[in-house]
């Protein structure tokens, strides 16, 4: 039997390379989405996780809504990258910093 | 199971403007080659139809529908007009903005119009679902918005921060959902209340609930430290951009922070009442002090805009309800001075100069006395000089705050406020006293520009002669509560 805590834990690492990977990545654009996506399966695994322990369903139901909107955010960040690349011909997220101030 | 069919009538506005957004969507496609204006002017019409209908249905007592997720009260219909009224503002200046920078598209206001319905939805959540979904509608609109203009290097990359940075926070506050739920079992705010009142739930996962919580909100309302983001977006997005997303989803966040706040976790009042603080004065004293060296008005915009969420929070952070109303009148009187001010910058805009660098208004005052006297109004009602409206806002916070015995945050609210004023002041200096590079009379490219600042700038003025018809308006929309 896998404790509560277990999937916690799980939920917590997952949450925790997603940050690393949104501040530390210095490399490619596309693993900031990545790493956006990492973070709502965090959240989602822990909603199910929470959701079953209590015997509710309604964590399950928000869990839906948001894989639904993740993939909604997903084609909308897709669509800027596009447009990143078109105008830079890069998608190097160091090629980003020219509002500074 | 038995499946009962809820109350429509409360979300009618909502329907209506969804509707309405919906098929201007598809009728631009076909309107765009013939009448260039057809969707302008059906985005405004939508907008006065919707305040209609709040009107002639306002909320006198508190309605909930949808199986408790979505609520109708006073504070919502109040805070919705106030939306439409901006928003209104918001377009008529855009349109302008957009033809005279030759980007003008339908896509503009369609995606704006789905933004004020997010907003909407977030007014009126009373669940966790309800509250992430406006919430995703209204940024998911802005993210396409702020990329609207495709060849812009300098809009790209904003809304590409802006993405990331708003993604991360929307993750960080389900996160925070997620925990709460899970100490709650419930998603419904009053049921939330409830169950942490009657000290059922474990203290240590909601605490660390709503230590996310607050980071998300923190971050969506652009407080210190989670601001970074702010000054990039305002200065890269085109001004029409900036004037929508630096306006109206405030008051939307000012709305889930109540309803998440006061209304879903009073009993938490501790825990993010000493969050607040900390954000609260350290968003005043850095969005005062690295606002003096900015050039750039946007980004010199952007800076007060953080300072101006410290005062909002200022309010939240008494926890009562004066204080909550107190904050309330704050960011609508925020949200119409903003629009003041980018509006200002819009109308002297011209192509090839976005008008929106400090030195660009060196000797205004020669250029067009009048404008030059608007922009004045402007700058004094944000820097809280009465008798304009941005006073009596800074004073009822303060006052608030003083009232629920943090006075020691009231001295550095007001010491900020003395110092923020140097560089609003300093626009003032460069457009009476500095001398101007070009000395050719400058008017904004449509008499109706003219029109529309005045008004606004004017509007200032007049609140600020008689601020309590407002200020009772917002106590008044809490109290019913």
């Amino acid at each position: 039997m896998i404790a509560l805590s277990d999937y916690l834990i799980f939920g917590a690492i997952l949450f925790t390379i997603s940050m690393a990977g949104i501040f530390l990545n210095r490399k490619n654009i596309i693993v900031l989405l990545m790493s956006i996506e990492l973070l709502l399966l965090a959240v989602n695994t822990n909603l199910v996780a929470f959701s079953h322990y209590l015997n509710d369903v309604t964590g399950q139901i928000f869990v839906f809504f948001i894989l639904t909107v993740a993939a909604a955010e997903a084609a909308i960040g897709l669509a800027i990258i596009v447009l990143v690349f078109r105008n830079r011909k890069s998608i190097n997220v160091d090629d980003l910093g020219s509002l500074k101030g | 199971m038995n499946f009962v069919i809820p109350a429509f009538a409360p979300a009618i506005p909502e329907m209506v403007l969804l509707a309405m957004a919906s098929f201007i969507l598809v009728a631009d496609t076909f309107w765009s080659k013939k009448y260039q204006f057809a969707t302008y002017y059906a985005t405004q019409l939508t907008m006065i139809v919707v305040a209609y209908f709040i009107m002639t249905s306002f909320a006198t007592a508190q309605v909930i529908t949808f199986d408790g997720s979505f609520v109708r009260d006073s504070f919502a219909d109040i805070l919705k007009l106030f939306i439409l009224l901006v928003s209104f503002g918001i377009f008529l200046f855009s349109k302008e903005y957009l033809l005279q920078q030759k980007f003008y598209s339908g896509e503009y206001f369609v995606l704006g119009l789905f933004g004020v319905l997010g907003m909407f939805v977030m007014v009126s959540a009373y669940n966790f679902i309800t509250l992430y979904l406006g919430l995703e509608i209204m940024s998911l609109s802005i993210y396409a918005m702020i990329a609207l203009r495709r060849d812009s290097s300098e809009a790209i990359e904003s809304g590409m921060k802006y993405f990331v940075l708003g993604a991360l926070a929307t993750g960080i506050l389900l996160y925070g959902f997620s925990m709460i739920y899970g100490a709650t079992g419930s998603i419904t705010f009053p049921e939330i209340a409830q169950i942490i009142d009657s000290g059922k739930a474990d203290p240590v996962v909601l605490s660390f609930g709503v230590v996310f919580v607050v980071i998300g909100l923190a971050f969506k309302l652009g407080a210190v430290p989670f601001h970074m983001w702010a000054p990039d977006v305002y200065h890269g997005s085109p001004t029409a951009v900036t004037l929508y997303l630096g306006t109206a989803p405030k008051i939307a966040a000012f709305a889930i922070i109540y309803r998440l706040l006061a209304e879903g976790m009073p009993g938490l009042v501790h825990d993010w009442q000493t969050l607040l603080i900390i954000l609260s004065v350290l968003s005043m004293v850095v969005g005062a002090i690295v606002a003096i060296v900015q050039e750039n008005l946007k980004r010199m915009l952007a800076y007060s805009g953080i300072g101006h969420a410290g005062f909002l929070l200022l309010g939240v952070l008494a926890a009562n309800p004066d204080g909550y109303a107190a904050s309330m009148f704050y960011i609508i009187v925020y949200a119409i001075t903003g629009v003041a001010g980018f509006g200002m910058i819009i109308a002297l805009a011209r192509t090839g100069n976005e008008f929106d660098k400090i030195a660009d208004f060196k000797g205004l005052n020669g250029r067009n006395p009048w404008l030059a006297f608007m922009m004045l109004i402007v700058m004094f009602s944000m820097a809280g000089i009465p008798p304009f409206i941005g006073f009596f806002a800074k004073v009822v916070v303060i006052e608030e705050v003083v009232k629920a015995g943090f006075v020691w945050i009231a001295i550095i609210a007001v010491v900020t406020a003395v110092i923020s004023a140097f560089y609003y002041l300093r626009v003032v200096k460069a457009m009476y006293f500095d001398k101007a590079e070009e000395t050719a009379p400058i008017a904004p490219v449509s008499s109706q520009l003219n029109w529309a600042v005045s008004l606004v700038s004017v509007a200032l003025l007049v609140l600020g002669l008689m601020p309590s018809s407002l200020i009772e308006l917002s106590y008044q929309s809490i109290g019913l509560n």
